[in-house]
């Protein structure tokens, strides 16, 4: 399995390849990809540099332009995609329908991965894009238990890249709308959720409280732990009880799963975090580095390192991490 | 109003009502001045009040008082079993499909005409010219795409191809393959006990300082607050939109078409309809996607009168 890592920026693609990668991900430096965030991503030349290291010690890399393009922005995503070109990137990773064809009529040559943004869930739907564009890979929501993505896997035209590592979307990702709704800004439209611009953090009698755009999304006494407002990971009140009614703020973690989605055939683990900094991307790139090459070696007697563990959840959000869907009992 | 005046359509209830409630409401519903409906379950496959051949019988009824009955695919497809469900709807002769992921898209594309729901991500000319090669007839503009990016789409739009806005109810903005109600009464997904059975308008989530925020509605999770586009009636029409779409509710959902319906025949004052639909909304109104802002938001809207 093909080990794909988060490179925010030079840094961390360096460290990425240094640690370990087989391919590194990144964006370009406007809303045609879904980490958006300040200061993050990469202009041209910076891309040039960073292929460059990256081919002479044997890693991919792949530009995602994974995000929604309205008609007002469109020549942004078809300039993207030409970029992309023209920096010869190894594959592409898109989401929409309308970059997809003409990247596929433009640059016929020019290898095409589903995004996760595109919210392919079946085989069938993965086959729309395969029969359609010719895509190479898909990239598998993380809404999905062991069971399905073996049943995809068994079913799709094309190789499949799971998350095995990072932030986790309770919601399908390319059609959670929640962001937008109390912010305008959406990772679809904006390559963003929750985005930073529309938070506030303020110090009150009740504690310490954070919106986005006005609404409260969680409020922290003095003893607790504050976490950056992604609005589904807020604490909300249902039927007179305040809880983490959407979701626990908890990395994904599926490093004890590797046996079985290698037995599954599926061909690359992706590492979520071009948000994340350079030590973070090489701490983890090391650890599924070496997970990987023991899986490899011998998928029997595969067992998860209690040094692995302690140096995932050392960098854990909010120090807990899930199995995530992939666990049945979770979804 | 100038222009010719779009048909109006109920989308697929997106609740969980038991059988006789769901009878009860289509029965009414034929009555009303809907042209087209939408049936189906699109939200949990646990949820069976009505059997294959129960929707198709109502289908069938719908069809014989007047309207056009559109069959609704579930937006999120994971189990084995649910993609077989969705081969044999896809596979249907008899009525049209709207597909609500591409998995559904994908059974449809090339093998008849169709139609796509909100939750298909249509938000460019090139994906739509795409879509309609393969046959779309009628698409859904996405939930937070304003009225200028649909003003834009209008402008390039293939031949052939209707436009649906929604234009009234609360919005789906997300899916999950957790299921939200269940986790609220401590259940497992596995063992969730139907409890959206308990809320036919869904759960109320309010924010740590009670301002209603979102319903959670089993996997699907909602706006609290009520899109409400009447105020735009004009614009829409304008714009050329073929199809409103309102979506239903547990109560008032004949009162609601029949405002809609009064607004874009006869001279009823779009205030007066404004005012009279806030009163029927289980929460506030919304409509902040359509004048590009943050969708919870409320624009207010200008007094204006429909004319003829």
């Amino acid at each position: 399995m093909e080990l794909v890592c988060p490179a925010g920026n030079l840094p961390a693609l360096k460290a990425a390849v240094d640690a370990g990668a087989n391919a590194v991900y990144m964006g370009f430096r406007d809303d045609t990809n879904a980490r958006h965030f300040t200061g993050l991503n990469f202009d041209q030349a910076r891309a040039l540099e960073g292929i460059r290291y990256a081919r002479k010690r044997g890693a991919k890399v792949f530009a995602a332009i994974n995000t929604y393009p309205q008609p007002a922005g469109w020549s942004r995503w078809q300039d993207a995609v030409d970029r992309a070109a023209a920096l010869d990137v190894d594959a592409l990773i898109l989401a929409d329908i309308g970059v997809m064809d003409y990247a596929a009529n433009r640059w016929p040559e020019l290898r095409l991965h589903l995004s996760v943004q595109g919210s392919a869930t079946t085989a069938e739907a993965i086959r729309f894009y395969h029969e359609n564009f010719g895509i190479q890979r898909a990239v598998l929501p993380r809404v999905l238990s062991l069971a399905q993505v073996r049943q995809v896997a068994a079913d799709s035209p094309v190789p499949l890249e799971v998350f095995g590592f990072g932030s986790l979307c309770v919601m399908v990702e390319g059609r959670c709308l929640l962001s937008s709704y109390a912010t305008g800004l959406s990772p679809n439209t904006y390559g963003a959720c929750s985005p930073a611009s529309a938070v506030r953090w303020q110090q009150t009698p009740a504690g310490l409280e954070s919106r986005l755009n006005k609404v409260l999304i969680d409020r922290y006494r003095e003893d607790e732990p504050a976490a950056y407002p992604t609005l589904c990971k807020g604490r909300f009140c249902v039927d007179d009880h305040t809880y983490y009614a959407i979701e626990e703020p908890a990395s994904l973690n599926t490093l004890e799963l590797l046996p079985q989605l290698q037995a599954i055939g599926v061909a690359a683990i992706k590492i979520e975090g071009r948000q994340r900094s350079p030590a973070y991307v090489q701490q983890v790139t090391r650890v599924w580095r070496a997970a990987l090459d023991a899986c490899r070696r011998d998928p029997q007697g595969f067992r998860l390192q209690p040094a692995w563990r302690d140096a995932l959840q050392k960098v854990s959000e909010g120090t807990q991490t899930t199995l995530g869907a992939y666990h049945r009992p979770w979804q | 109003m100038t222009g010719s005046v779009p048909r109006i359509s109920l989308g697929p209830v997106l609740y969980f009502w038991d059988r006789e409630l769901l009878l009860d409401f289509y029965r009414r519903i034929a009555d009303t001045q809907v042209d087209i409906v939408y049936l189906g379950e699109t939200v949990c496959s646990k949820r069976r009040s009505l059997r294959t051949d129960d929707w198709l019988e109502l289908a069938g009824t719908l069809r014989q008082a007047g309207k056009e009955v559109v069959l609704s695919s579930l937006a999120l497809i994971e189990a084995g079993s649910e993609l077989a469900s969705l081969r044999r709807l896809c596979g249907n002769t008899d009525f049209s499909v709207e597909a609500n992921d591409m998995g559904a898209v994908q059974l449809l594309s090339g093998q008849r005409p169709f139609v796509t729901g909100p939750a298909i991500n249509i938000y460019n000319h090139r994906t739509l010219s795409v879509l309609a090669g393969l046959g779309l007839k009628r698409w859904t503009l996405p939930l937070e795409l304003s009225r200028d990016t649909l003003e834009n789409m209008q402008q390039q739009r293939p031949a052939g191809v209707e436009t649906e806005v929604f234009v009234y109810g609360r919005l789906p903005l997300a899916y999950s393959a957790r299921c939200f109600t269940a986790r609220a009464a401590n259940l497992p997904k596995d063992d969730c006990r139907l409890r959206c059975l308990d809320y036919p308008d869904g759960l109320l989530l309010a924010t740590r300082e009670q301002q209603d925020f979102l319903v959670l509605n089993g996997i699907q999770t909602q706006s609290a607050r009520t899109c409400n586009l009447i105020g735009e009636l004009e614009d829409l029409v304008r714009l050329k939109v073929d199809v409103l779409r309102i979506s239903p509710q547990s109560q008032h959902t004949e009162k609601i078409i029949e405002i809609f319906h009064a607004c874009l025949h006869s001279d009823y004052p779009l205030h007066d309809a404004e005012t009279a639909l806030q009163a029927l909304m289980p929460t506030g109104p919304c409509n902040g996607y359509w004048h590009a802002t943050a969708g919870m938001d409320s624009h207010i809207v200008e007094e204006a009168i429909c004319q003829h």
